[in-house]
């Protein structure tokens, strides 16, 4: 009774606000909040935003779809250069590094809320998120929004017809099921992967505890080096490879594109991000399950624990001093256990607090909608250590097309796995000293 | 006959060119410039700390193997686009010029395209190639071919030049057509009664009197396929597969806006005028001397 009685209070408030801010707007202080949110999300952000500007009367925050996350970025950069940005601008995670560097430019979020008062503590929020926007002493730097991993999503009614119960558990099974569900005519395919450098070399490295990159992942300073050609990687990546002649693996793009792979049921199973939730349950016509992504059986303390992506919300400079206060209070209403279940709920994205997680618990969502904690509970599931915190890598964005590149390479067949991750690292540390460079 | 305007007025001239002297100034002296400038520092995305680093970035760009790649890749990018889409339009133009019935819903059908913007032509060939759910991609596969533009660099150049091509060939034909119009019945009828066949009067007789508009025609697409099939590329193939068609224009943009790098991208961006310059100039010097006005 209680699920849907909460859940009920925070749409009410929601939508019954949507009319209610055209008559408040006038008096207040404009805040401008530029995202990469389209579709339905955008529409959950709206909502989000009138539910603030209904709980109040000071500030007005007006959320502008700016495109996709590059570009959201790129405008940002160019109005702060222009010298009127935005106040908060959703940056997704590969541009963190940027950020970071751009002290002139970017209010930290801790920094914020001490100089407007406004009450914040960092351990409210789940680390495996905070890490990412965190410097190493701790201090939260920017505010997290919109965070996912990717997880395994399995096509049940293949499965049974398969005469398989379960999803796969390690990599050893992934080839294995597969076979099974090619060979009984279930799919015309085992699985694809969306995202393919976040998902099969930044995760997965994480996952099996190893150095994505020298430094901690780049934590500790610019002058790191691209470390994601170690035995294991490419080994899976030739794995890979050599399952794609077999039709255990297909590769599907570069983004999401491989999702209507899954949707149309010619692959049995997704790596893909958790976001991806939404989207599959519109267009998918059988019944799905999501797990754990698949680790080697003969790693050592394999799983450890996934890292995130998406984006958060970063402060700019350059606005009246007034302004600032309702950032902050914006800021502070997003992190509420309501908003954050809220938009947990509706869009498939991990909450960002302990608090709203445990709301959701609460409420009995997850016994509702099985699966849905897979992704936090991998992200969770173990103390993040140096490998897994996340990254911090300068010209990231060009990195990942590098990886992009190479591993179609190794898929079209013109490279081996080893081949082509020496290629990337070795491109990849260029962009570094270039990053290293241009921020001394 | 020489043709020459006297003006009387000592200033008329100047205020008449004034406007489009300001305009190339504003929308190209300046940005062009600007470019220049910038490329020669480093510089972060907010523009916060910037070095002069002298000709750093032109050594970065000139020394970078996958650039020589990109050059190659845009030099057979234009070429095929350019050829196709004058092949096409060309061999259209002559057949909706035969046309007596219906010809101007032909020349509308045919002027479609145009008004399609690159990115929305870019998401339709898209969609029909798309090896995940696109129909021609299903039609290939059940015919055995395999068909994946994700994958297959060849075929990725494939269809951006299909698409790029598509877009312009209406733009052609509209030109042809005008061209064919007006070449004199008479001369046509005279080789007729001479015994010429179709195929020899048209080389012998329509194609060069073609030949001043097909030039202007060239040198367009050229241009075109340098710079306006940007959208197309961003929106089918993001450059790819493994940079197999990833063209200056676009590699332009993916340094400077996706991975902001500035200084890198505006290096590019200069080394690109001087190629399309040089490639103005040996148009008009070497080529126009075949065309007959």
């Amino acid at each position: 009774m209680t699920v849907s009685f909460k859940r009920k209070i925070v749409l009410a408030a929601a939508t019954a606000t949507l009319s209610g801010w055209v008559a408040t707007a006038q008096a207040a202080t404009e805040i401008q909040w530029w995202h990469a949110m389209g579709g339905d999300l955008g529409k959950r952000v709206e909502e989000i935003a009138a539910g603030f500007n209904h709980s109040q009367s000071k500030y007005v925050i007006k959320p502008v779809y700016k495109g996709n996350y590059t570009e959201t970025m790129t405008a940002g950069v160019a109005a702060f250069r222009a010298g009127k940005p935005p106040h908060i601008l959703q940056v997704f995670e590969v541009g963190t590094a940027s950020m970071m560097a751009a002290k002139g430019a970017v209010y930290p979020v801790y920094k914020l809320m001490k100089d407007e008062h406004v009450p914040f503590n960092e351990n409210r929020y789940i680390s495996a998120v905070t890490g990412y926007y965190t410097t190493t002493d701790g201090k939260m730097l920017s505010m997290p929004f919109n965070s996912s991993t990717p997880v395994l999503f399995w096509n049940k009614d293949a499965f049974a017809k398969a005469g398989l119960t379960r999803a796969p558990k390690t990599w050893e099974e992934m080839g294995e099921y597969s076979k099974k569900l090619i060979s009984s005519g279930a799919a015309q395919c085992g699985f694809t992967v969306g995202w393919q450098s976040w998902v099969m070399l930044e995760n997965f490295s994480a996952w099996h505890n190893l150095p994505f990159a020298t430094k901690s992942d780049g934590f500790g300073g610019l002058d790191t080096k691209l470390t994601f050609n170690g035995p294991l990687q490419v080994k899976t990546i030739q794995q890979l490879a050599d399952w794609q002649k077999d039709g255990v693996f297909r590769y599907g793009g570069r983004r999401s594109d491989a999702n209507p792979l899954f949707a149309q049921g010619k692959c049995a199973m997704l790596l893909n991000s958790s976001a991806s939730y939404g989207g599959l349950k519109k267009s998918a016509k059988f019944d799905f399950g999501t797990d754990q992504l698949p680790y080697w059986s003969d790693v050592k303390g394999a799983p450890q624990n996934s890292i995130i992506g998406g984006a958060s919300l970063w402060v700019l400079k350059g606005n009246a001093k007034k302004d600032y206060k309702g950032v902050a209070e914006f800021l502070n209403y997003l992190s509420d256990p309501f908003v954050q279940m809220f938009w947990h709920e509706n869009t498939g994205y991990v909450p960002i607090t302990k608090a709203a997680y445990q709301l959701t618990k609460d409420t009995g969502y997850y016994n509702t909608f099985k699966g849905r904690d897979v992704a936090i509970e991998q992200m969770n599931g173990k103390k993040p250590t140096a490998n897994s915190k996340g990254l911090r890598l300068g010209n990231f964005v060009q990195t990942r097309d590098i990886i992009n590149e190479e591993l179609e390479a190794v898929w079209s067949g013109k490279k081996t796995a080893k081949q082509a991750l020496d290629e990337a690292v070795k491109r990849g540390d260029v962009l570094l000293r270039k990053f290293e460079k241009a921020n001394k | 006959m020489e043709k020459k305007t006297t003006f009387s007025n000592r200033w008329l001239p100047y205020v008449l060119v004034a406007p489009q002297i300001t305009i190339t100034l504003i929308f190209f002296i300046w940005p062009a410039g600007q470019a220049l400038y910038q490329s020669f520092f480093v510089e972060d995305p907010f523009g916060l700390s910037t070095q002069f680093v002298w000709f750093d970035n032109f050594k970065d760009v000139l020394g970078d193997p996958l650039y020589f790649d990109s050059i190659v890749i845009t030099a057979v990018f234009s070429l095929a686009t350019t050829f196709l889409a004058l092949g096409v339009s060309l061999l259209l133009a002559v057949m909706a010029n035969r046309v007596v019935r219906g010809a101007g819903v032909y020349k509308v059908m045919l002027l479609w395209p145009y008004a399609v913007a690159p990115a929305i032509a870019g998401v339709l060939w898209m969609f029909m190639f798309s090896p995940a759910n696109g129909i021609v991609a299903e039609a290939l596969t059940a015919m055995g071919y395999d068909w994946n533009y994700l994958l297959n660099g060849n075929q990725a150049m494939a269809l951006v030049v299909i698409a790029a091509a598509w877009k312009q060939v209406s733009y052609n034909f509209l030109f042809f057509l005008a061209g064919l119009q007006m070449i004199p019945k008479a001369l046509i009828e005279a080789s007729a009664i001479d015994g010429a066949g179709p195929a020899r009067r048209f080389w012998t007789i329509v194609f060069p009197l073609l030949s001043p508009t097909a030039f202007f025609l060239m040198v367009v697409n050229i241009v075109y396929a340098f710079f306006d099939t940007f959208g197309i590329i961003h929106i089918i193939t993001l450059g790819g597969p493994a940079g197999a068609t990833n063209t200056l224009v676009y590699k332009v943009y993916n340094d400077g806006f996706i991975g902001l790098d500035l200084g890198g991208s505006a290096a590019q961006s200069v080394i690109l005028m001087l190629i399309v310059a040089a490639l103005t100039v040996v148009q008009f010097r070497f080529l126009e001397r075949k065309v007959q006005y």
